[in-house]
């Protein structure tokens, strides 16, 4: 019990170092927390929005459709049959015919993704009800990034023109009837939302969907022929990587707050093993072996953590409380910047784990690093350090 | 008698001739000749493509090298922005070479719904090669004058397989059997392309429309002129030129 109560005693004898290496542990303790809370909540609320909005409990994509390979899609069109049929007359998915087409907002041509949704769905957040209006001939839904791009608003019309299941051209004026708001890019940008059958029978492509929705929680994935099964680990994929190569980005920052506060501690234990040697001779002579020795430096270094996150709570856990329960706003011209569906404010997400998990961390180097220094002490005669000396 | 049964041929052959020359060839037939004078064997074009946008209006002139329906190489030649630009079609497909880049594109799915370099010519467009007579019906729907020519009118319906446009209007040269002006239909029957002939020339026996303007209606602007400015019919074209190889020559 001496080795606890004099590395204490020992470290608050050190005055302003031991503060100055405890402010700078702590800051990267804080950075941390914050940075590695600030991803996962970013991960939750993405993966989140991108299910209700887009995913729902996984989709049923016709054979060859790939929505990155723009080639792909005049052809991505089959009949619903069978079991996916069953499905969507339960209520359990929502199919989706999506066609290419062109715009002419003000006599440009904007090439677009003519999507076809049920008006009376329920599964994703999309606001189709929308489409459900009488008044007009071709209702259309679009999002605000779509908006801004075309320079349509919300009772707008304009001519849309698509090449139908024969390759035939066709076109007609279509009306803005909603313009929704949501963070899923993926749903929005260079895309018209119309009523399903409308489209279907615009595209000569009756009772046809290119993607079928299925409900949140769907499972076991049924295998139907021609239609492949895609659930949200794979859905959700690219996102994860987004976020984990931001992840790996921002470890940079508290990677150098980490090693500074290393690289203080280590000089630290350096000067006071060079400064107390005759201390260290006095303690070997009233009895202290060298591992008692050894140990009593080390925890000297390593109290540095745990006097780390005492400081770090004082203001961290108020800071992390406020980020966490107000969030962090962006400015609205960069939440697309990202790349992912993110919204105007990010709530980071503090688990015990991760708090957990980032005090071992720090320990655990902090005290290799104050032990390092005390290796030479294994080498040390007390004679020769009663005398000053350290060899 | 005899004067007055003389009298009578003249006037039937008067009458018989009247009617042949008001009624008009079979719909198939103009159809027909006018495939016929379009299509050529191998045919090289020097030829100037102005754009006119909402500012200003930019020139792009090109040489064309054009084997029947299937086979045709382009190389742009001025502006210097756009020079080395080349475009080689075989049958259906479609690539680009821009010499900026070093790179080969080829264009299919959505990017044929792209304009060709900002003009109101789409990649699609281009592609189309078709003989009208196969994939169209066809009636005279009455006569105008176009360029100060009597033209046959036409309206041209979709038989049913896979045509980009459902309908379309022509105008025909009654005598030379030239499309002269053509409108493109959707098939909600709303306009969607015209092209309109501004002046006609005679190489080597053929007839060729020199200057014409395309438009996209539904794009607006004043459209894009192509003129003609050599044309050079049943040319000697080395095979190597409709080759992918030949796109970063």
């Amino acid at each position: 019990m001496i080795i606890p109560k004099l590395a204490f005693r020992n470290m608050l004898g050190a005055g302003a170092k031991t503060w100055l290496n405890a402010v700078v542990l702590s800051m990267a303790f804080v950075a941390i927390i914050w940075s590695q809370g600030l991803y996962i909540g970013i991960d939750a609320e993405v993966s989140r929005a991108m299910i209700e909005a887009e995913c729902g409990g996984g989709q049923y994509w016709v054979e060859g459709y790939d929505p990155f390979d723009p080639f792909t899609i005049q052809d991505a069109h089959r009949p619903l049959t069978g079991p996916l049929r069953t499905l969507v007359e339960k209520g359990q998915a929502t199919p989706f015919l999506i066609v290419q087409g062109t715009i002419y907002p003000g006599g440009r041509i904007v090439p677009v993704l003519l999507k076809g949704i049920d008006p009376g769905q329920k599964l994703l957040s999309i606001p189709s009800s929308v489409l459900k209006t009488a008044d007009n001939e071709l209702p259309a839904l679009i999002g605000a990034r779509m908006s801004a791009t075309s320079g349509l608003k919300k009772g707008d019309t304009v001519t849309v023109r698509w090449r139908d299941a024969k390759g035939t051209f066709d076109a007609k004026d279509l009306q803005i009837v909603e313009v929704m708001r949501t963070t899923v890019q993926s749903i929005d940008s260079g895309q018209i939302w119309l009523p399903l059958q409308t489209l279907q029978e615009m595209a000569g492509m009756p009772s046809e969907a290119t993607i079928v929705v299925t409900e949140k929680n769907y499972g076991p994935a049924v295998p139907i022929p021609g239609w492949t099964f895609k659930n949200l680990d794979y859905l959700l994929d690219d996102i994860k990587s987004v976020i984990q190569a931001k992840t790996i980005g921002s470890s940079i920052l508290y990677s150098i707050l980490l090693f500074l506060a290393m690289l203080a501690i280590f000089n630290t234990q350096l000067l006071s093993i060079w400064r107390r040697r005759k201390e260290i001779g006095t303690m070997m002579a009233l009895g202290f072996s060298r591992g008692k020795v050894i140990r009593l430096f080390t925890l000297e270094g390593a109290l540095n953590g745990v006097l780390a996150a005492l400081v770090g709570a004082v203001y961290g856990i108020p800071l992390l409380a406020y980020t966490a329960t107000h969030g962090l706003g962006l400015p609205a011209d960069q939440i697309d910047s990202f790349g992912i569906a993110i919204s105007e404010k990010l709530y980071p997400t503090y688990s015990g784990a991760l708090v957990i998990g980032t005090t071992i961390l720090v320990f655990s180097i902090t005290t290799i690093v104050s032990f390092m220094p005390t290796r030479k002490i294994a080498k040390l005669k007390p004679t020769d350090a009663l005398r000053g000396k350290l060899t | 008698m005899k004067k007055t049964c003389v009298c009578a041929m003249l006037a039937m052959a008067f009458l018989v001739s009247r009617t042949m020359a008001q009624t008009p060839p079979s719909a198939e037939s103009i159809l027909a000749r006018t495939d016929q004078n379009a299509v050529s064997g191998n045919k090289i074009i020097l030829s100037a493509m102005t754009i006119h946008g909402r500012r200003d209006s930019r020139s792009i002139s090109s040489k064309s090298w054009i084997q029947g329906k299937d086979k045709a190489f382009t190389e742009y030649l001025a502006p210097a922005r756009e020079k080395g630009i080349k475009m080689l079609k075989l049958g259906d497909q479609l690539w680009t070479y821009s010499p900026d880049a070093d790179r080969t594109i080829s264009i299919s799915g959505h990017m044929l719904r792209q304009s060709v370099m900002g003009s109101d010519l789409s990649y699609e467009d281009m592609l189309e090669d078709r003989e009208l007579q196969t994939i169209y019906n066809a009636r005279v729907v009455g006569e105008e004058t176009v360029l100060e020519r009597p033209c046959w009118v036409l309206e041209l319906t979709s038989k049913g397989e896979e045509v980009a446009y459902y309908s379309r209007k022509v105008w025909v040269d009654k005598e030379r059997f030239v499309v002269l002006k053509e409108e493109m239909y959707a098939k909600s029957n709303k306009l969607l392309k015209t092209l309109e002939v501004k002046s006609v020339i005679r190489v080597q026996g053929r007839w060729v429309q020199n200057v014409l303007v395309f438009k996209d209606v539904l794009k607006g602007g004043e459209g894009t002129e192509f003129k003609i400015t050599a044309i050079e019919f049943e040319a000697a074209i080395p095979e190597y030129i409709f080759s992918k190889a030949s796109l970063r020559k």
